[in-house]
C-alpha cells in the first residue's frame, strides 16, 4: 500500500543513512579485532602487511575513487535531466567495480600461490600473529568484495530503471541512495587500504 | 467498518479492505496491521515451542540423575530453548507485533514510512526461523553450546551450529530493517499536532529500542560470521594455538548481545507506561523523565557489556568500571519504576486483566533488576556466576518483565484489533496461576543458584533435590495459568462481547480511531491538540 503515503525523500535517505551507519558497524566489528590483536603481534603484523602488493593496493585504491566521482557525477547528470549520460556514468562506475574486483583476484591469486590462505599449513604452523593477520585481512577484503558486488548489482538494477525512464530529474531519490551506498564502499576501502598496506 | 454482533469472527475494518485474497492477503500485506499480526503469531508459536522446551528442562531437573533424556539431548534443549526464545520470540516479541500494530496509529500516520520493506522483515524472519528449525534436525543436529555459542567449543563441536548462526544472521538482519523503519517512521510520519512531547511513552520506548537495534546487531552479524568462517574455513582468529583470543569473541558478543537485552526490556517498559495511567485514571508521572530515561537505558547499556565476563579474564580495572557502568544502568530503570508507582499514588485504580499484568511487571521487574545489581557487583558475581542465581534473574526480568508485559499488551490492545473481547474472569484466574507459578518456579531457582547449583548441568547434588522438585510443579502451574490465558484471548477475541468506542478511556490516537481501525488507520490524518495521557481533555468532545 505505499501508493497510499506522499512520496517522502528525506525519509528515504534517512532511512539509507541509517542503514548505512550498521554497514559501517558491521566492518568496525573487524576493525576492533584489528585493534586488538595490532597492539597483541606488532612484529608479525608488520611482516605480514610487508607482504602485501601496495602497488596493486593504489591502483584499486584509484580505482574506487575514480568510480565514487562517476557515481556522484551520475547524480548530477539525473538531476539536470539527462538520464544518458547518467546510464553512461553508472556504466563506467560499475566497470570500476569490475576492475577493481579482477585486481582483487589475481592479489588473492598470488597470496594462495604462495600458501598463504586461512588454514593453510604455512599459516597454521607459522607464529602466531601471522595468522591472525592474513586471516583478519581476507576476512576484511572478502567481505568488502562481498560489498562491491552488491554495490554493482544494486547501480546495475537502478540504471536499468534509468534506462527505462522510471527514474527522472523529480524521482531519482533510488539513485541517489544508491549512490550513497556506492560511497559507503568505496569509504570502508579508504580505511581499510592504508591500515593493511600502508601503516604497517 | 461496522462492528455488528454477527457470528463472523472478525469484520470491518482493515479485516477487509483488501484486493487480495487468503493467505496472500496476509503474507504479501505491506498494511502495518496485517504485519503485525503476523509476526505476532509467529512470535506466539515460537513462543510456545519454548515454553514446551523449557518444561522438558524443568521434568529433567525434577530429580537427580537421568530423569526423561540423557545428557546430550539436555544440552541440544537448553541451547534450542535459549535460542528460540531469544531470537525467535523475545527480539522481535513486542517491538516487531504491537509495535507494527500500534505505533503507527499512535503517532497519526498512515503506516510505517518503508512498508514494503517491513513485510520484507517479516519474510526475513521467516526465513532465519526456517534456517534455525532446519539446523536442528540436520547434519550433526541440534546446536549444544548454549545460546551463546561460545568458542571455542562452538568452533569444535560436531552439532550443525554452522547453520544455526546463519539463520540467527539473517534474523538480526530483519531486526536492523524493522529498526530502521522505526526511527524514520517517528522522525517523518508523526501527524499535525504530534510533537516529540506528545509521543505516547510506547512510542519513546520503541524509539530508543530502535536505535539499539540499528547500532548494536551489525556486530552480533560480523561476529556468527566469524563464527562461520572459523568452522568451514579454519580462519582461527580465536583459537589460542594460532594466536587468537577467545575472551575476544564474548567481547563482540556481549557488544551485541547486552544490548539486545535492552531491545527485550525497553518495549516492555513502553508498554506498562500506556497501561498503568490509563487503569489509574491518572496522568502519567514524570513523562519527560520517563521518555529520557528510555533513550538513557539505551545509551548506557550499550557500555555495559563486559558484566557478563567477570570470570572470563579482565584486568581489575576492566571490572570496576563495567561494575560501576552497570549501576549507572540501574538509575534510569529506577527512575521509570518510581514514575509508574506515583502514577499510581491516589490514582482510580481499576484492577482488570491489562492492569494486572502491568502491576505484576513492576514488581517482577523489581526483583529481576535487584538480583542484576547483585550480579553486577564483581565481589558477588564471582560467587553465583553462571549458577541457576543467574538463570533466576533473566527470567525474573525477560518473562516477568518482557513476557507479562506481552500478555498485558495482548490484553490492552488486540480487542481493538479484533472487535470483540475476551472474558474478564477467566483472564484474572489465568494470571494469578502464571503469578504463582511464575515465582514458584524462578525464586526457588534463585534460592538454588545461592545455595551453588550451576546453571546447565544435567545432574545435580541430592542437596538440590527438594527444591528443584518444587520449581519444576511452578513450572506446572505457570503453563497451567498461561493455556487458560491463551484459550481465553482465542476464544474472546474470535466470538467474544462487541468491543467497541474506548472503554477503558485511554487519551492516545487508536483510541479515537475506528475498532477495529481502517486499512489507513484514520478517516482523516488527525490534528493532535493534547497529549497521549491528558484523560481530561480527552473526555470533552
Amino acid at each position: 500500500m505505499s501508493h497510499l503515503l506522499p512520496r517522502d525523500d528525506v525519509g528515504a535517505k534517512l532511512g539509507m543513512w541509517l542503514f548505512l551507519f550498521t554497514e559501517l558497524l558491521l566492518f568496525g566489528g573487524l576493525f576492533i579485532l584489528y585493534a586488538v590483536y595490532l597492539a597483541r603481534y606488532p612484529h608479525e603484523f608488520s611482516a605480514g602487511g610487508h607482504e602485501l602488493n601496495v602497488v596493486m593496493g593504489t591502483t584499486n585504491t584509484v580505482v574506487l575513487l575514480t568510480s565514487s566521482l562517476l557515481a556522484a557525477m551520475a547524480v548530477t547528470a539525473i538531476k539536470t535531466g539527462k538520464p544518458k549520460s547518467t546510464v553512461a556514468l553508472l556504466l563506467g562506475t560499475i566497470g570500476c567495480a569490475g576492475i577493481f574486483l579482477v585486481i582483487k583476484y589475481f592479489e588473492w591469486s598470488a597470496k594462495f600461490a604462495h600458501g598463504i590462505y586461512p588454514g593453510s599449513p604455512r599459516l597454521v604452523h607459522g607464529p602466531p600473529g601471522e595468522s591472525v593477520f592474513f586471516s583478519l585481512y581476507f576476512l576484511t577484503t572478502g567481505l568488502h568484495g562481498i560489498h562491491v558486488v552488491v554495490g554493482g548489482a544494486l547501480l546495475t538494477w537502478i540504471g536499468t530503471k534509468v534506462g527505462k525512464g522510471s527514474l527522472t530529474a523529480e524521482n531519482n531519490v533510488m539513485l541517489e541512495n544508491g549512490t550513497l551506498y556506492w560511497h559507503l564502499v568505496d569509504l570502508v576501502w579508504i580505511f581499510i587500504f592504508p591500515l593493511y598496506y600502508l601503516i604497517l | 467498518m461496522s462492528s455488528d454482533a454477527t457470528v463472523t469472527p472478525v469484520t470491518g475494518g482493515f479485516w477487509e479492505d483488501t484486493g487480495k485474497r487468503g493467505i496472500a492477503s496476509w503474507i504479501f500485506s505491506t498494511d502495518h496491521k496485517r504485519i503485525g499480526l503476523l509476526y505476532l503469531y509467529s512470535v506466539l508459536g515460537f513462543f510456545l515451542v519454548g515454553v514446551f522446551l523449557g518444561v522438558l528442562i524443568r521434568l529433567e531437573l525434577m530429580a537427580p540423575g537421568p530423569t526423561i533424556m540423557t545428557a546430550k539431548t539436555y544440552n541440544a534443549v537448553f541451547t534450542v530453548h535459549g535460542v528460540v526464545m531469544i531470537f525467535l520470540f523475545i527480539i522481535p516479541g513486542i517491538p516487531a507485533s504491537f509495535g507494527n500494530l500500534v505505533m503507527p496509529i499512535q503517532i497519526g500516520a498512515r503506516d510505517v514510512a518503508f512498508p514494503r520493506l517491513n513485510l520484507l522483515s517479516w519474510w526475513l524472519y521467516a526465513i532465519g526461523a526456517v534456517i534455525v528449525l532446519t539446523s536442528l534436525f540436520t547434519g550433526g543436529g541440534a546446536p549444544d553450546t548454549g545460546w551463546t555459542f561460545y568458542v571455542p567449543f562452538s568452533a569444535r563441536t560436531g552439532t550443525n551450529v554452522s547453520l544455526a548462526v546463519f539463520g540467527v544472521f539473517v534474523l538480526g538482519f530483519s531486526s536492523i530493517l524493522t529498526g530502521v523503519n522505526f526511527v524514520t517512521t517517528i522522525h517523518r510520519l508523526r501527524a499535525e499536532g504530534m510533537n516529540w512531547g506528545r509521543l505516547p511513552l510506547f512510542v519513546w520506548s520503541l524509539y530508543a529500542t530502535a536505535w539499539v537495534q540499528i547500532l548494536a546487531t551489525p556486530i552480533v552479524a560480523i561476529t556468527l560470521l566469524m563464527v562461520i568462517a572459523e568452522r568451514t574455513l579454519g580462519v582461527g582468529l580465536f583459537d589460542p594455538s594460532r594466536g587468537g583470543d577467545p575472551v575476544m569473541y564474548q567481547h563482540l558478543f556481549w557488544i551485541y548481545s547486552h544490548p539486545a537485552v535492552y531491545i527485550m526490556i525497553l518495549p516492555a517498559m513502553g508498554v506498562i507506561s500506556e497501561v498503568i495511567p490509563v487503569f489509574s485514571r491518572k496522568p502519567i508521572f514524570g513523562y519527560k523523565m520517563i521518555a529520557v530515561s528510555s533513550v538513557a537505558i539505551a545509551a548506557a547499556g550499550s557500555v555495559v557489556w563486559g558484566h557478563h565476563m567477570f570470570t572470563s579474564g579482565m584486568s581489575d580495572t576492566a571490572v570496576m568500571v563495567f561494575s560501576f557502568l552497570t549501576f549507572v544502568v540501574a538509575i534510569p530503570s529506577a527512575i521509570k519504576v518510581f514514575n509508574w508507582v506515583s502514577t499510581l499514588y491516589r490514582g482510580s485504580i481499576s484492577l482488570e486483566a491489562p492492569m494486572l499484568f502491568a502491576l505484576s511487571f513492576i514488581l517482577l521487574f523489581s526483583i529481576g533488576g535487584l538480583s542484576g545489581l547483585i550480579l553486577g557487583a564483581a565481589a558477588t558475581d564471582i560467587h553465583v556466576h553462571d549458577t541457576h542465581f543467574v538463570v533466576g534473574h533473566f527470567h525474573y526480568v525477560m518473562f516477568g518483565g518482557t513476557g507479562f508485559a506481552f500478555f498485558a499488551a495482548a490484553h490492552y490492545w488486540l480487542p481493538k484489533f479484533y472487535g470483540r473481547r475476551y472474558k474478564e474472569k477467566p483472564a484474572i484466574v489465568a494470571w494469578a496461576l502464571m503469578f504463582v507459578g511464575f515465582n514458584v518456579m524462578y525464586f526457588t531457582m534463585q534460592v538454588l543458584g545461592m545455595k551453588g547449583m550451576p546453571r546447565r548441568y544435567f545432574d545435580y547434588l541430592p542437596e538440590f533435590a527438594r527444591l528443584n522438585f518444587v520449581a519444576t510443579v511452578g513450572s506446572w502451574i505457570l503453563v497451567t495459568g498461561l493455556i487458560i490465558m491463551l484459550v481465553n484471548l482465542w476464544r474472546g477475541l474470535l466470538k467474544g462481547e462487541p468491543f467497541e468506542g474506548n472503554p477503558w478511556g485511554g487519551a492516545s490516537l487508536e483510541w479515537i480511531t475506528a475498532t477495529p481501525p481502517p486499512t489507513e488507520n484514520f478517516e482523516e490524518d488527525p490534528v493532535v491538540t493534547h497529549g497521549p495521557y491528558d484523560f481530561k481533555r480527552a473526555g470533552e468532545p
